[in-house]
């Protein structure tokens, strides 16, 4: 995938994550290129609402047949809302990664962090 | 184990075809082309091909190979004639699994064993070290490229492609005019049949099955296509502490047989039941798949093992694994906890397979 085709308004971890910032609010998923190499997610468990995460701590998990991945928050916060789409359908994760896939959104407690993310350009690179 | 990874003669078929490939048994093999769920389906629905090159093929020949082979490997030979095959184990002098393969009586003199991939120096080593005169081996696993074509559809497949041939009946082997090795047997459930060509060919034979209509797939949808039919795998489920009457795989025991390696533990075991039993589990409740290392627990929390496969089955939706627990906790309809990420999810053992098929 080009970076031209990752949309413009989202930031990247390294490790593949996405988060689309709006005011004070991130929504979390994760990239396209990492539901291409993941293939079939069978199960996603979404982190409980109301908890206070750190920037790279493991937050859900995405399941796949054969393995499961950590997904790790991009920014620090609270969790003010989760997909309950993705539990009942995990294939919306392959299906439509940057939309119904999301997974959980964090409300920032350190709003300055998401300018250390990678921008879709800086992320297309990365993933070649 | 070597550190040398083993390439099959299909590796750029393979990687022409856009798939991923895992390091299994010491090979480099695909674990899947496009997706596991839907080449799952596709062996379940239709036909589907497996490179199967890294199993190994030892020749066993000699006037007097089925009594030996008879002392070495738990199932009865002698029943057989030429033309069958069975499933059979290797024991180490404990009752302990070495490897579980099939046997294939090819004529009076010669019986072909196919073993699996990681298995094939230590299978070769223990029949040399058992070796009487009169009896010779051959290792030509380097020598033959596999294919699996398994699935409702893999027998027309075959009409398609050996017009002139007629596929042998369920575990039997058959030898082509043209010197290819066809046995009907399989890992998945399904009907369809082992392919075994000399290694050059390989490319040939799976380029034409994939287009007389098999689907590649790869290691993943073989291991959901297993399980879902409680077929052990050697190395998760099997092992060299382990005896296959714990195993649930007696039927494959002819104890009227007066002696062969790991026979006593067999014997007792049978006897007096054995201690602990590789049982069928099932979530109950919606949760992460199971998989292997996942420990299990009583009801009331009593720790008793972990789980030695494990999947969300494509087929029927819902968490299957296998493990190994004490036998008062076997019983079909027990109820247990399987641990997953700190968090108990409920599970209760059934009765082998998973998937019933309706035949």
């Amino acid at each position: 995938m080009s970076a031209s085709e990752i949309p413009a308004d989202l930031l990247f971890q390294s490790s593949h994550e996405w988060a689309r910032v709006e005011g004070d609010t991130a929504t979390v998923g994760i990239s396209d290129h990492a539901q291409a190499e993941l293939t079939d997610v069978v199960f996603v468990e979404l982190p409980a609402m109301g908890r206070a995460v750190d920037a790279g701590d493991p937050t859900a998990v995405v399941e796949s047949v054969k393995a499961a991945s950590d997904i790790y928050a991009p920014v620090s916060g609270e969790i003010v809302e989760v997909n309950p789409a993705v539990e009942a359908d995990p294939s919306l994760v392959n299906t439509d990664p940057y939309g119904a896939g999301w997974i959980f959104k964090i409300k920032l407690s350190k709003p300055d962090q998401a300018s250390g993310l990678l921008t879709p350009a800086a992320y297309g690179e990365l993933i070649g | 184990m070597s550190e040398t990874v083993l390439h099959s003669p299909l590796e750029a078929a393979h990687i022409a075809l856009g798939a991923r490939l895992i390091p299994f048994g010491g090979w480099a093999m695909p674990v899947q082309y496009t997706s596991i769920l839907t080449e799952h389906a596709a062996v379940r629905e239709k036909a589907g091909v497996f490179d199967i090159s890294h199993m190994g093929q030892v020749f066993v020949s000699g006037e007097n190979h089925i009594a030996w082979l008879d002392r070495l490997l738990t199932n009865n030979l002698s029943r057989l004639s030429p033309g069958e095959g069975q499933y059979t184990i290797m024991l180490n002098e404990r009752g302990g699994v070495i490897d579980d393969l099939i046997a294939y009586r090819i004529s009076e003199t010669e019986t072909l064993l196919v073993v699996n991939a990681s298995m094939i120096p230590e299978d070769v080593a223990w029949m040399e070290k058992h070796l009487v005169s009169g009896v010779t081996l051959r290792n030509e696993s380097d020598a033959w490229a596999g294919l699996a074509i398994q699935g409702p559809d893999a027998a027309a497949i075959f009409g398609k492609l050996f017009p002139s041939e007629q596929l042998p009946p369920r575990n039997g082997i058959l030898k082509t005019a043209g010197g290819e090795i066809v046995c009907r047997t399989g890992y998945t459930g399904e009907d369809g049949y082992e392919f075994f060509c000399p290694a050059a060919l390989g490319p040939i034979f799976f380029e034409s099955f994939i287009s007389s209509g098999a689907i590649p797939c790869g290691l993943g949808a073989r291991d959901t296509l297993r399980l879902e039919m409680c077929y052990p795998l050697n190395g998760n489920d099997l092992s060299p502490e382990r005896s296959p009457i714990e195993a649930g795989l007696g039927f494959f025991c002819d104890l009227t047989k007066p002696e062969f390696i790991g026979r006593e533990t067999l014997a007792s075991q049978k006897e007096n039941g054995p201690e602990t039993k590789l049982t069928a589990i099932e979530l109950t409740e919606k949760g992460p798949p199971p998989r292997p290392h996942y420990e299990v627990f009583s009801e009331g929390g009593e720790p008793l093992g972990e789980l030695s496969s494990g999947v969300l089955s494509p087929t029927l939706g819902k968490g299957i694994a296998m493990g190994y627990l004490p036998a008062a906790f076997t019983k079909p309809g027990t109820p247990l906890l399987i641990d997953i990420r700190g968090r108990k999810f409920k599970a209760v053992t059934v009765k082998k397979p998973f998937l019933k098929k309706s035949k």
